[in-house]
């Protein structure tokens, strides 16, 4: 059995649904970012995969787009969790169903 | 003949893979793989034996006193002596720290402290492991560190054990980007992420007597001292070892270790120092060439070896000879000087390489280091007053 | 043998995703990210793309949930017990791989094995990030200036 697109597509999507649950269903403002990531990865997984079974000629845009993928999703996780710090410091707790002024 | 000195590894290997020469490709594969980390293996814990009673001889020596010198010829023995000692303690697990945890750590760190020394070319076709990105693989792995640290820190539920995981953490993420940027500069001359290409390109000898190794050119010097520093940071090493400082904070992430895991740790940091010594030598001492084209009689992993000991003596010689370094300067002193040079060691490397490589080059890119360096000099000036210190902690 | 690499692998990757996603102590969920990331990584190197996957570990493992970690413990007071669990939640991903797995099934053409492919060698990357692909390299690098300022100033404690 050696494993086809379709089985790398099919664990990129129970990778990305597993995401998913974690950002549907944690109260933590950092666990929401954690499924985030994993949305993430499952998406680059999905990228590398279609660059190995294309067809000759084999440009490497797959490969490049998952590099630069990683690279913002490094910012976009640095970015949420200092957000994360910076609304913590304001209301002294992480659930986020406790969020619910604008005013500051 | 020498040349038979020389690959006697490799034949050996050979010779055992001969003996399953009649079995499907991946069990040949699976075969040679594990011929090359037992190896590997063998080798450094022994080193590791041996660095850690030279280490006391030498420190008491430069402290003028003997060192170990009861267990067998001239305290050579005493490595048995502390494994026995530490096989044979109590395990302690403080009550309430995280089991799991609490026991990964040390593994993680030792397991990945092994991962990075599959990478350096050891002897003319003596690498144990070939991956197209070998130095990067190397740092990927070496960063995994910073993790295991704080699970070691976090599982002991013991402040002392937190803020000392915070602190080493700090300090090594700190050092690591100058770490990766003093490589950059041979990366980007020989064009290529493969340590062997790396240590191939300084075979050349100009004249049949000076070898071409990076670290006679001024880029390459300048970014070999960077990276020896950095190494030593990343090791945790005095003057750098703030993290496990015997008077501050006891024994730092691993107080609560006892026994065989504290043995670990202590293994895991000198693999480490050993895999950054590796590295170096790979980069900028030439990896396995000899100092001399009439010297290459002698095999090359004997002169791996030998530039791997002067470089490790050297590390031993800082722990004898300088004080711990306060956490805030040297934190100041990794970003505002050492990251600096590192960016200039990069465009020194690129002034050789475009004004020739010859002596122009030399010189141009001498120029350009020298007046960066007394530039940060001026600048980073500190015999300036400073305003009061503030403190700042997170709530 | 590719095929029992991929079955450890995969079960390995989605094994710690969902303790990453339902388990109740933080600190392990959260010390399980960096497992499924690695497992990630190992799928890039199954399927030849061994530069991606060193740079994943690299930027996620060594950077990313360092900080993860880092912020968990420094905002650890607001902790609650979670209150119960959200079926919503799961009907929702339980519906969405359903989806996907439909209409992955469903598309014929994917059920195809991996062709002979010429390796992509690190040299290959490099060419072709400084030939086609240099303006979103200068815009990373621009986006990344922009989120460390910014992430910086975010956390910065005003003065009085």
């Amino acid at each position: 059995m050696t494993p086809t697109l379709q089985l790398f597509l099919i664990i990129s999507a129970a990778l990305f649904s597993i995401g998913l649950l974690a950002a549907l269903t944690r109260r933590h403002a950092i666990f929401i970012l954690i499924g985030i990531e994993m949305m993430l990865a499952a998406a680059n997984l999905n990228f590398i995969a279609f660059w190995r079974f294309a067809p000759p000629p084999h440009p490497p845009t797959g490969v490049m787009i998952a590099i630069f993928s990683i690279a913002i999703s490094a910012a976009e996780a640095a970015v949420g969790l200092a957000m994360v710090i910076a609304v913590y410091r304001h209301y002294r707790t992480t659930n986020v169903s406790q969020f619910d002024q604008l005013k500051g | 003949m020498s040349s038979a000195l020389d690959q006697i590894f490799v034949h050996a290997k050979r010779w055992l893979l001969s003996w399953v020469a009649v079995a499907p490709s991946w069990v040949i594969q699976i075969a040679s793989s594990l011929i090359n980390i037992v190896a590997v293996l063998a080798v450094f814990l022994t080193l590791f034996a041996l660095i850690s009673v030279m280490e006391r001889k030498i420190l008491a020596r430069m402290q003028n006193r003997y060192g170990p010198n009861r267990v067998g010829p001239f305290g050579l023995f005493q490595p048995v002596a502390d494994g026995i000692k530490m096989l044979i303690k109590e395990d302690i697990v403080p009550a309430r720290a995280d089991k799991v945890v609490h026991f990964l750590a040390p593994v993680i760190l030792a397991a990945v402290a092994i991962l990075t020394l599959g990478v350096i070319p050891y002897g003319r076709n003596m690498t144990p492991f070939t991956i197209d990105g070998g130095i990067l693989f190397f740092f990927a792995v070496g960063s995994t560190t910073e993790l295991a640290v704080f699970m070691a820190g976090w599982a002991s539920n013991n402040k002392f054990s937190m803020l000392g995981a915070m602190r080493a953490i700090a300090q090594m993420f700190s050092y690591e980007l100058p770490l990766i940027i003093a490589v950059l500069p041979v990366v980007m001359v020989v064009g290529s992420l493969m340590p062997d290409r790396i240590v191939a390109a300084q075979g050349e000898y100009t004249l049949g007597i000076v070898p071409r190794w990076f670290v006679f050119t001024p880029w390459g010097f300048t970014a070999f001292l960077l990276f020896f520093i950095s190494g030593l940071v990343e090791s945790n090493r005095t003057p750098f070892d703030v993290p496990e400082g015997e008077s501050e904070i006891v024994a730092g992430h691993m107080t609560e270790y006892s026994g065989f895991k504290y043995a670990t740790f202590f293994m895991a940091e000198y693999l480490g120092m050993f895999a950054v010594s590796g590295l170096a030598v790979t980069m900028f001492l030439g990896g396995w060439h000899a100092p001399v084209r009439v010297l290459e009689v002698v095999p090359s992993y004997v002169w791996f070896f030998l530039k791997l000991s002067a470089l490790l003596f050297v590390y031993i010689w800082l722990r004898a000879t300088l004080p711990r370094i306060r956490v805030d300067q040297m934190m100041n002193v990794a970003w505002k000087f050492i990251l600096p040079m590192a960016f200039t060691c990069v465009i020194a490397a690129a002034v050789w390489h475009y004004a020739g490589r010859g002596l122009r080059g030399w010189l141009w890119s001498l120029f350009v280091i020298v007046v960066v360096y007394s530039a940060l000099s001026i600048l980073l000036d500190t015999r300036r007053k400073f305003a009061p210190r503030v403190y700042r902690f997170a709530e | 043998m590719n095929s029992i690499a991929f079955l450890v692998i995969s079960v390995l990757t989605l094994a710690a995703a969902l303790a990453a996603a339902t388990l109740r102590n933080l600190m392990h969920a959260a010390l399980c990210l960096p497992l499924v990331l690695v497992g990630v990584a190992s799928f890039f190197f199954l399927l030849g793309a061994e530069f991606v996957g060193l740079a994943l570990v690299f930027i996620y493992v060594g950077a990313v949930a360092v900080l993860i970690v880092f912020t968990i413990l420094l905002t650890r007071r607001g902790v609650e017990k979670d209150p119960g669990f959200h079926w919503m939640g799961v009907i929702i991903a339980l519906a969405v791989f359903g989806g996907l797995t439909w209409s992955i099934l469903q598309t014929h053409s994917l059920s195809i094995v991996p062709p002979h492919i010429r390796a992509l060698t690190v040299r290959k990357i490099g060419e072709t990030l400084m030939t086609g692909y240099v303006w979103p390299l200068q815009c990373v690098g621009l986006l990344l200036t922009a989120a460390l300022i910014g992430a910086l100033v975010l956390v910065m404690e005003e003065k009085r």
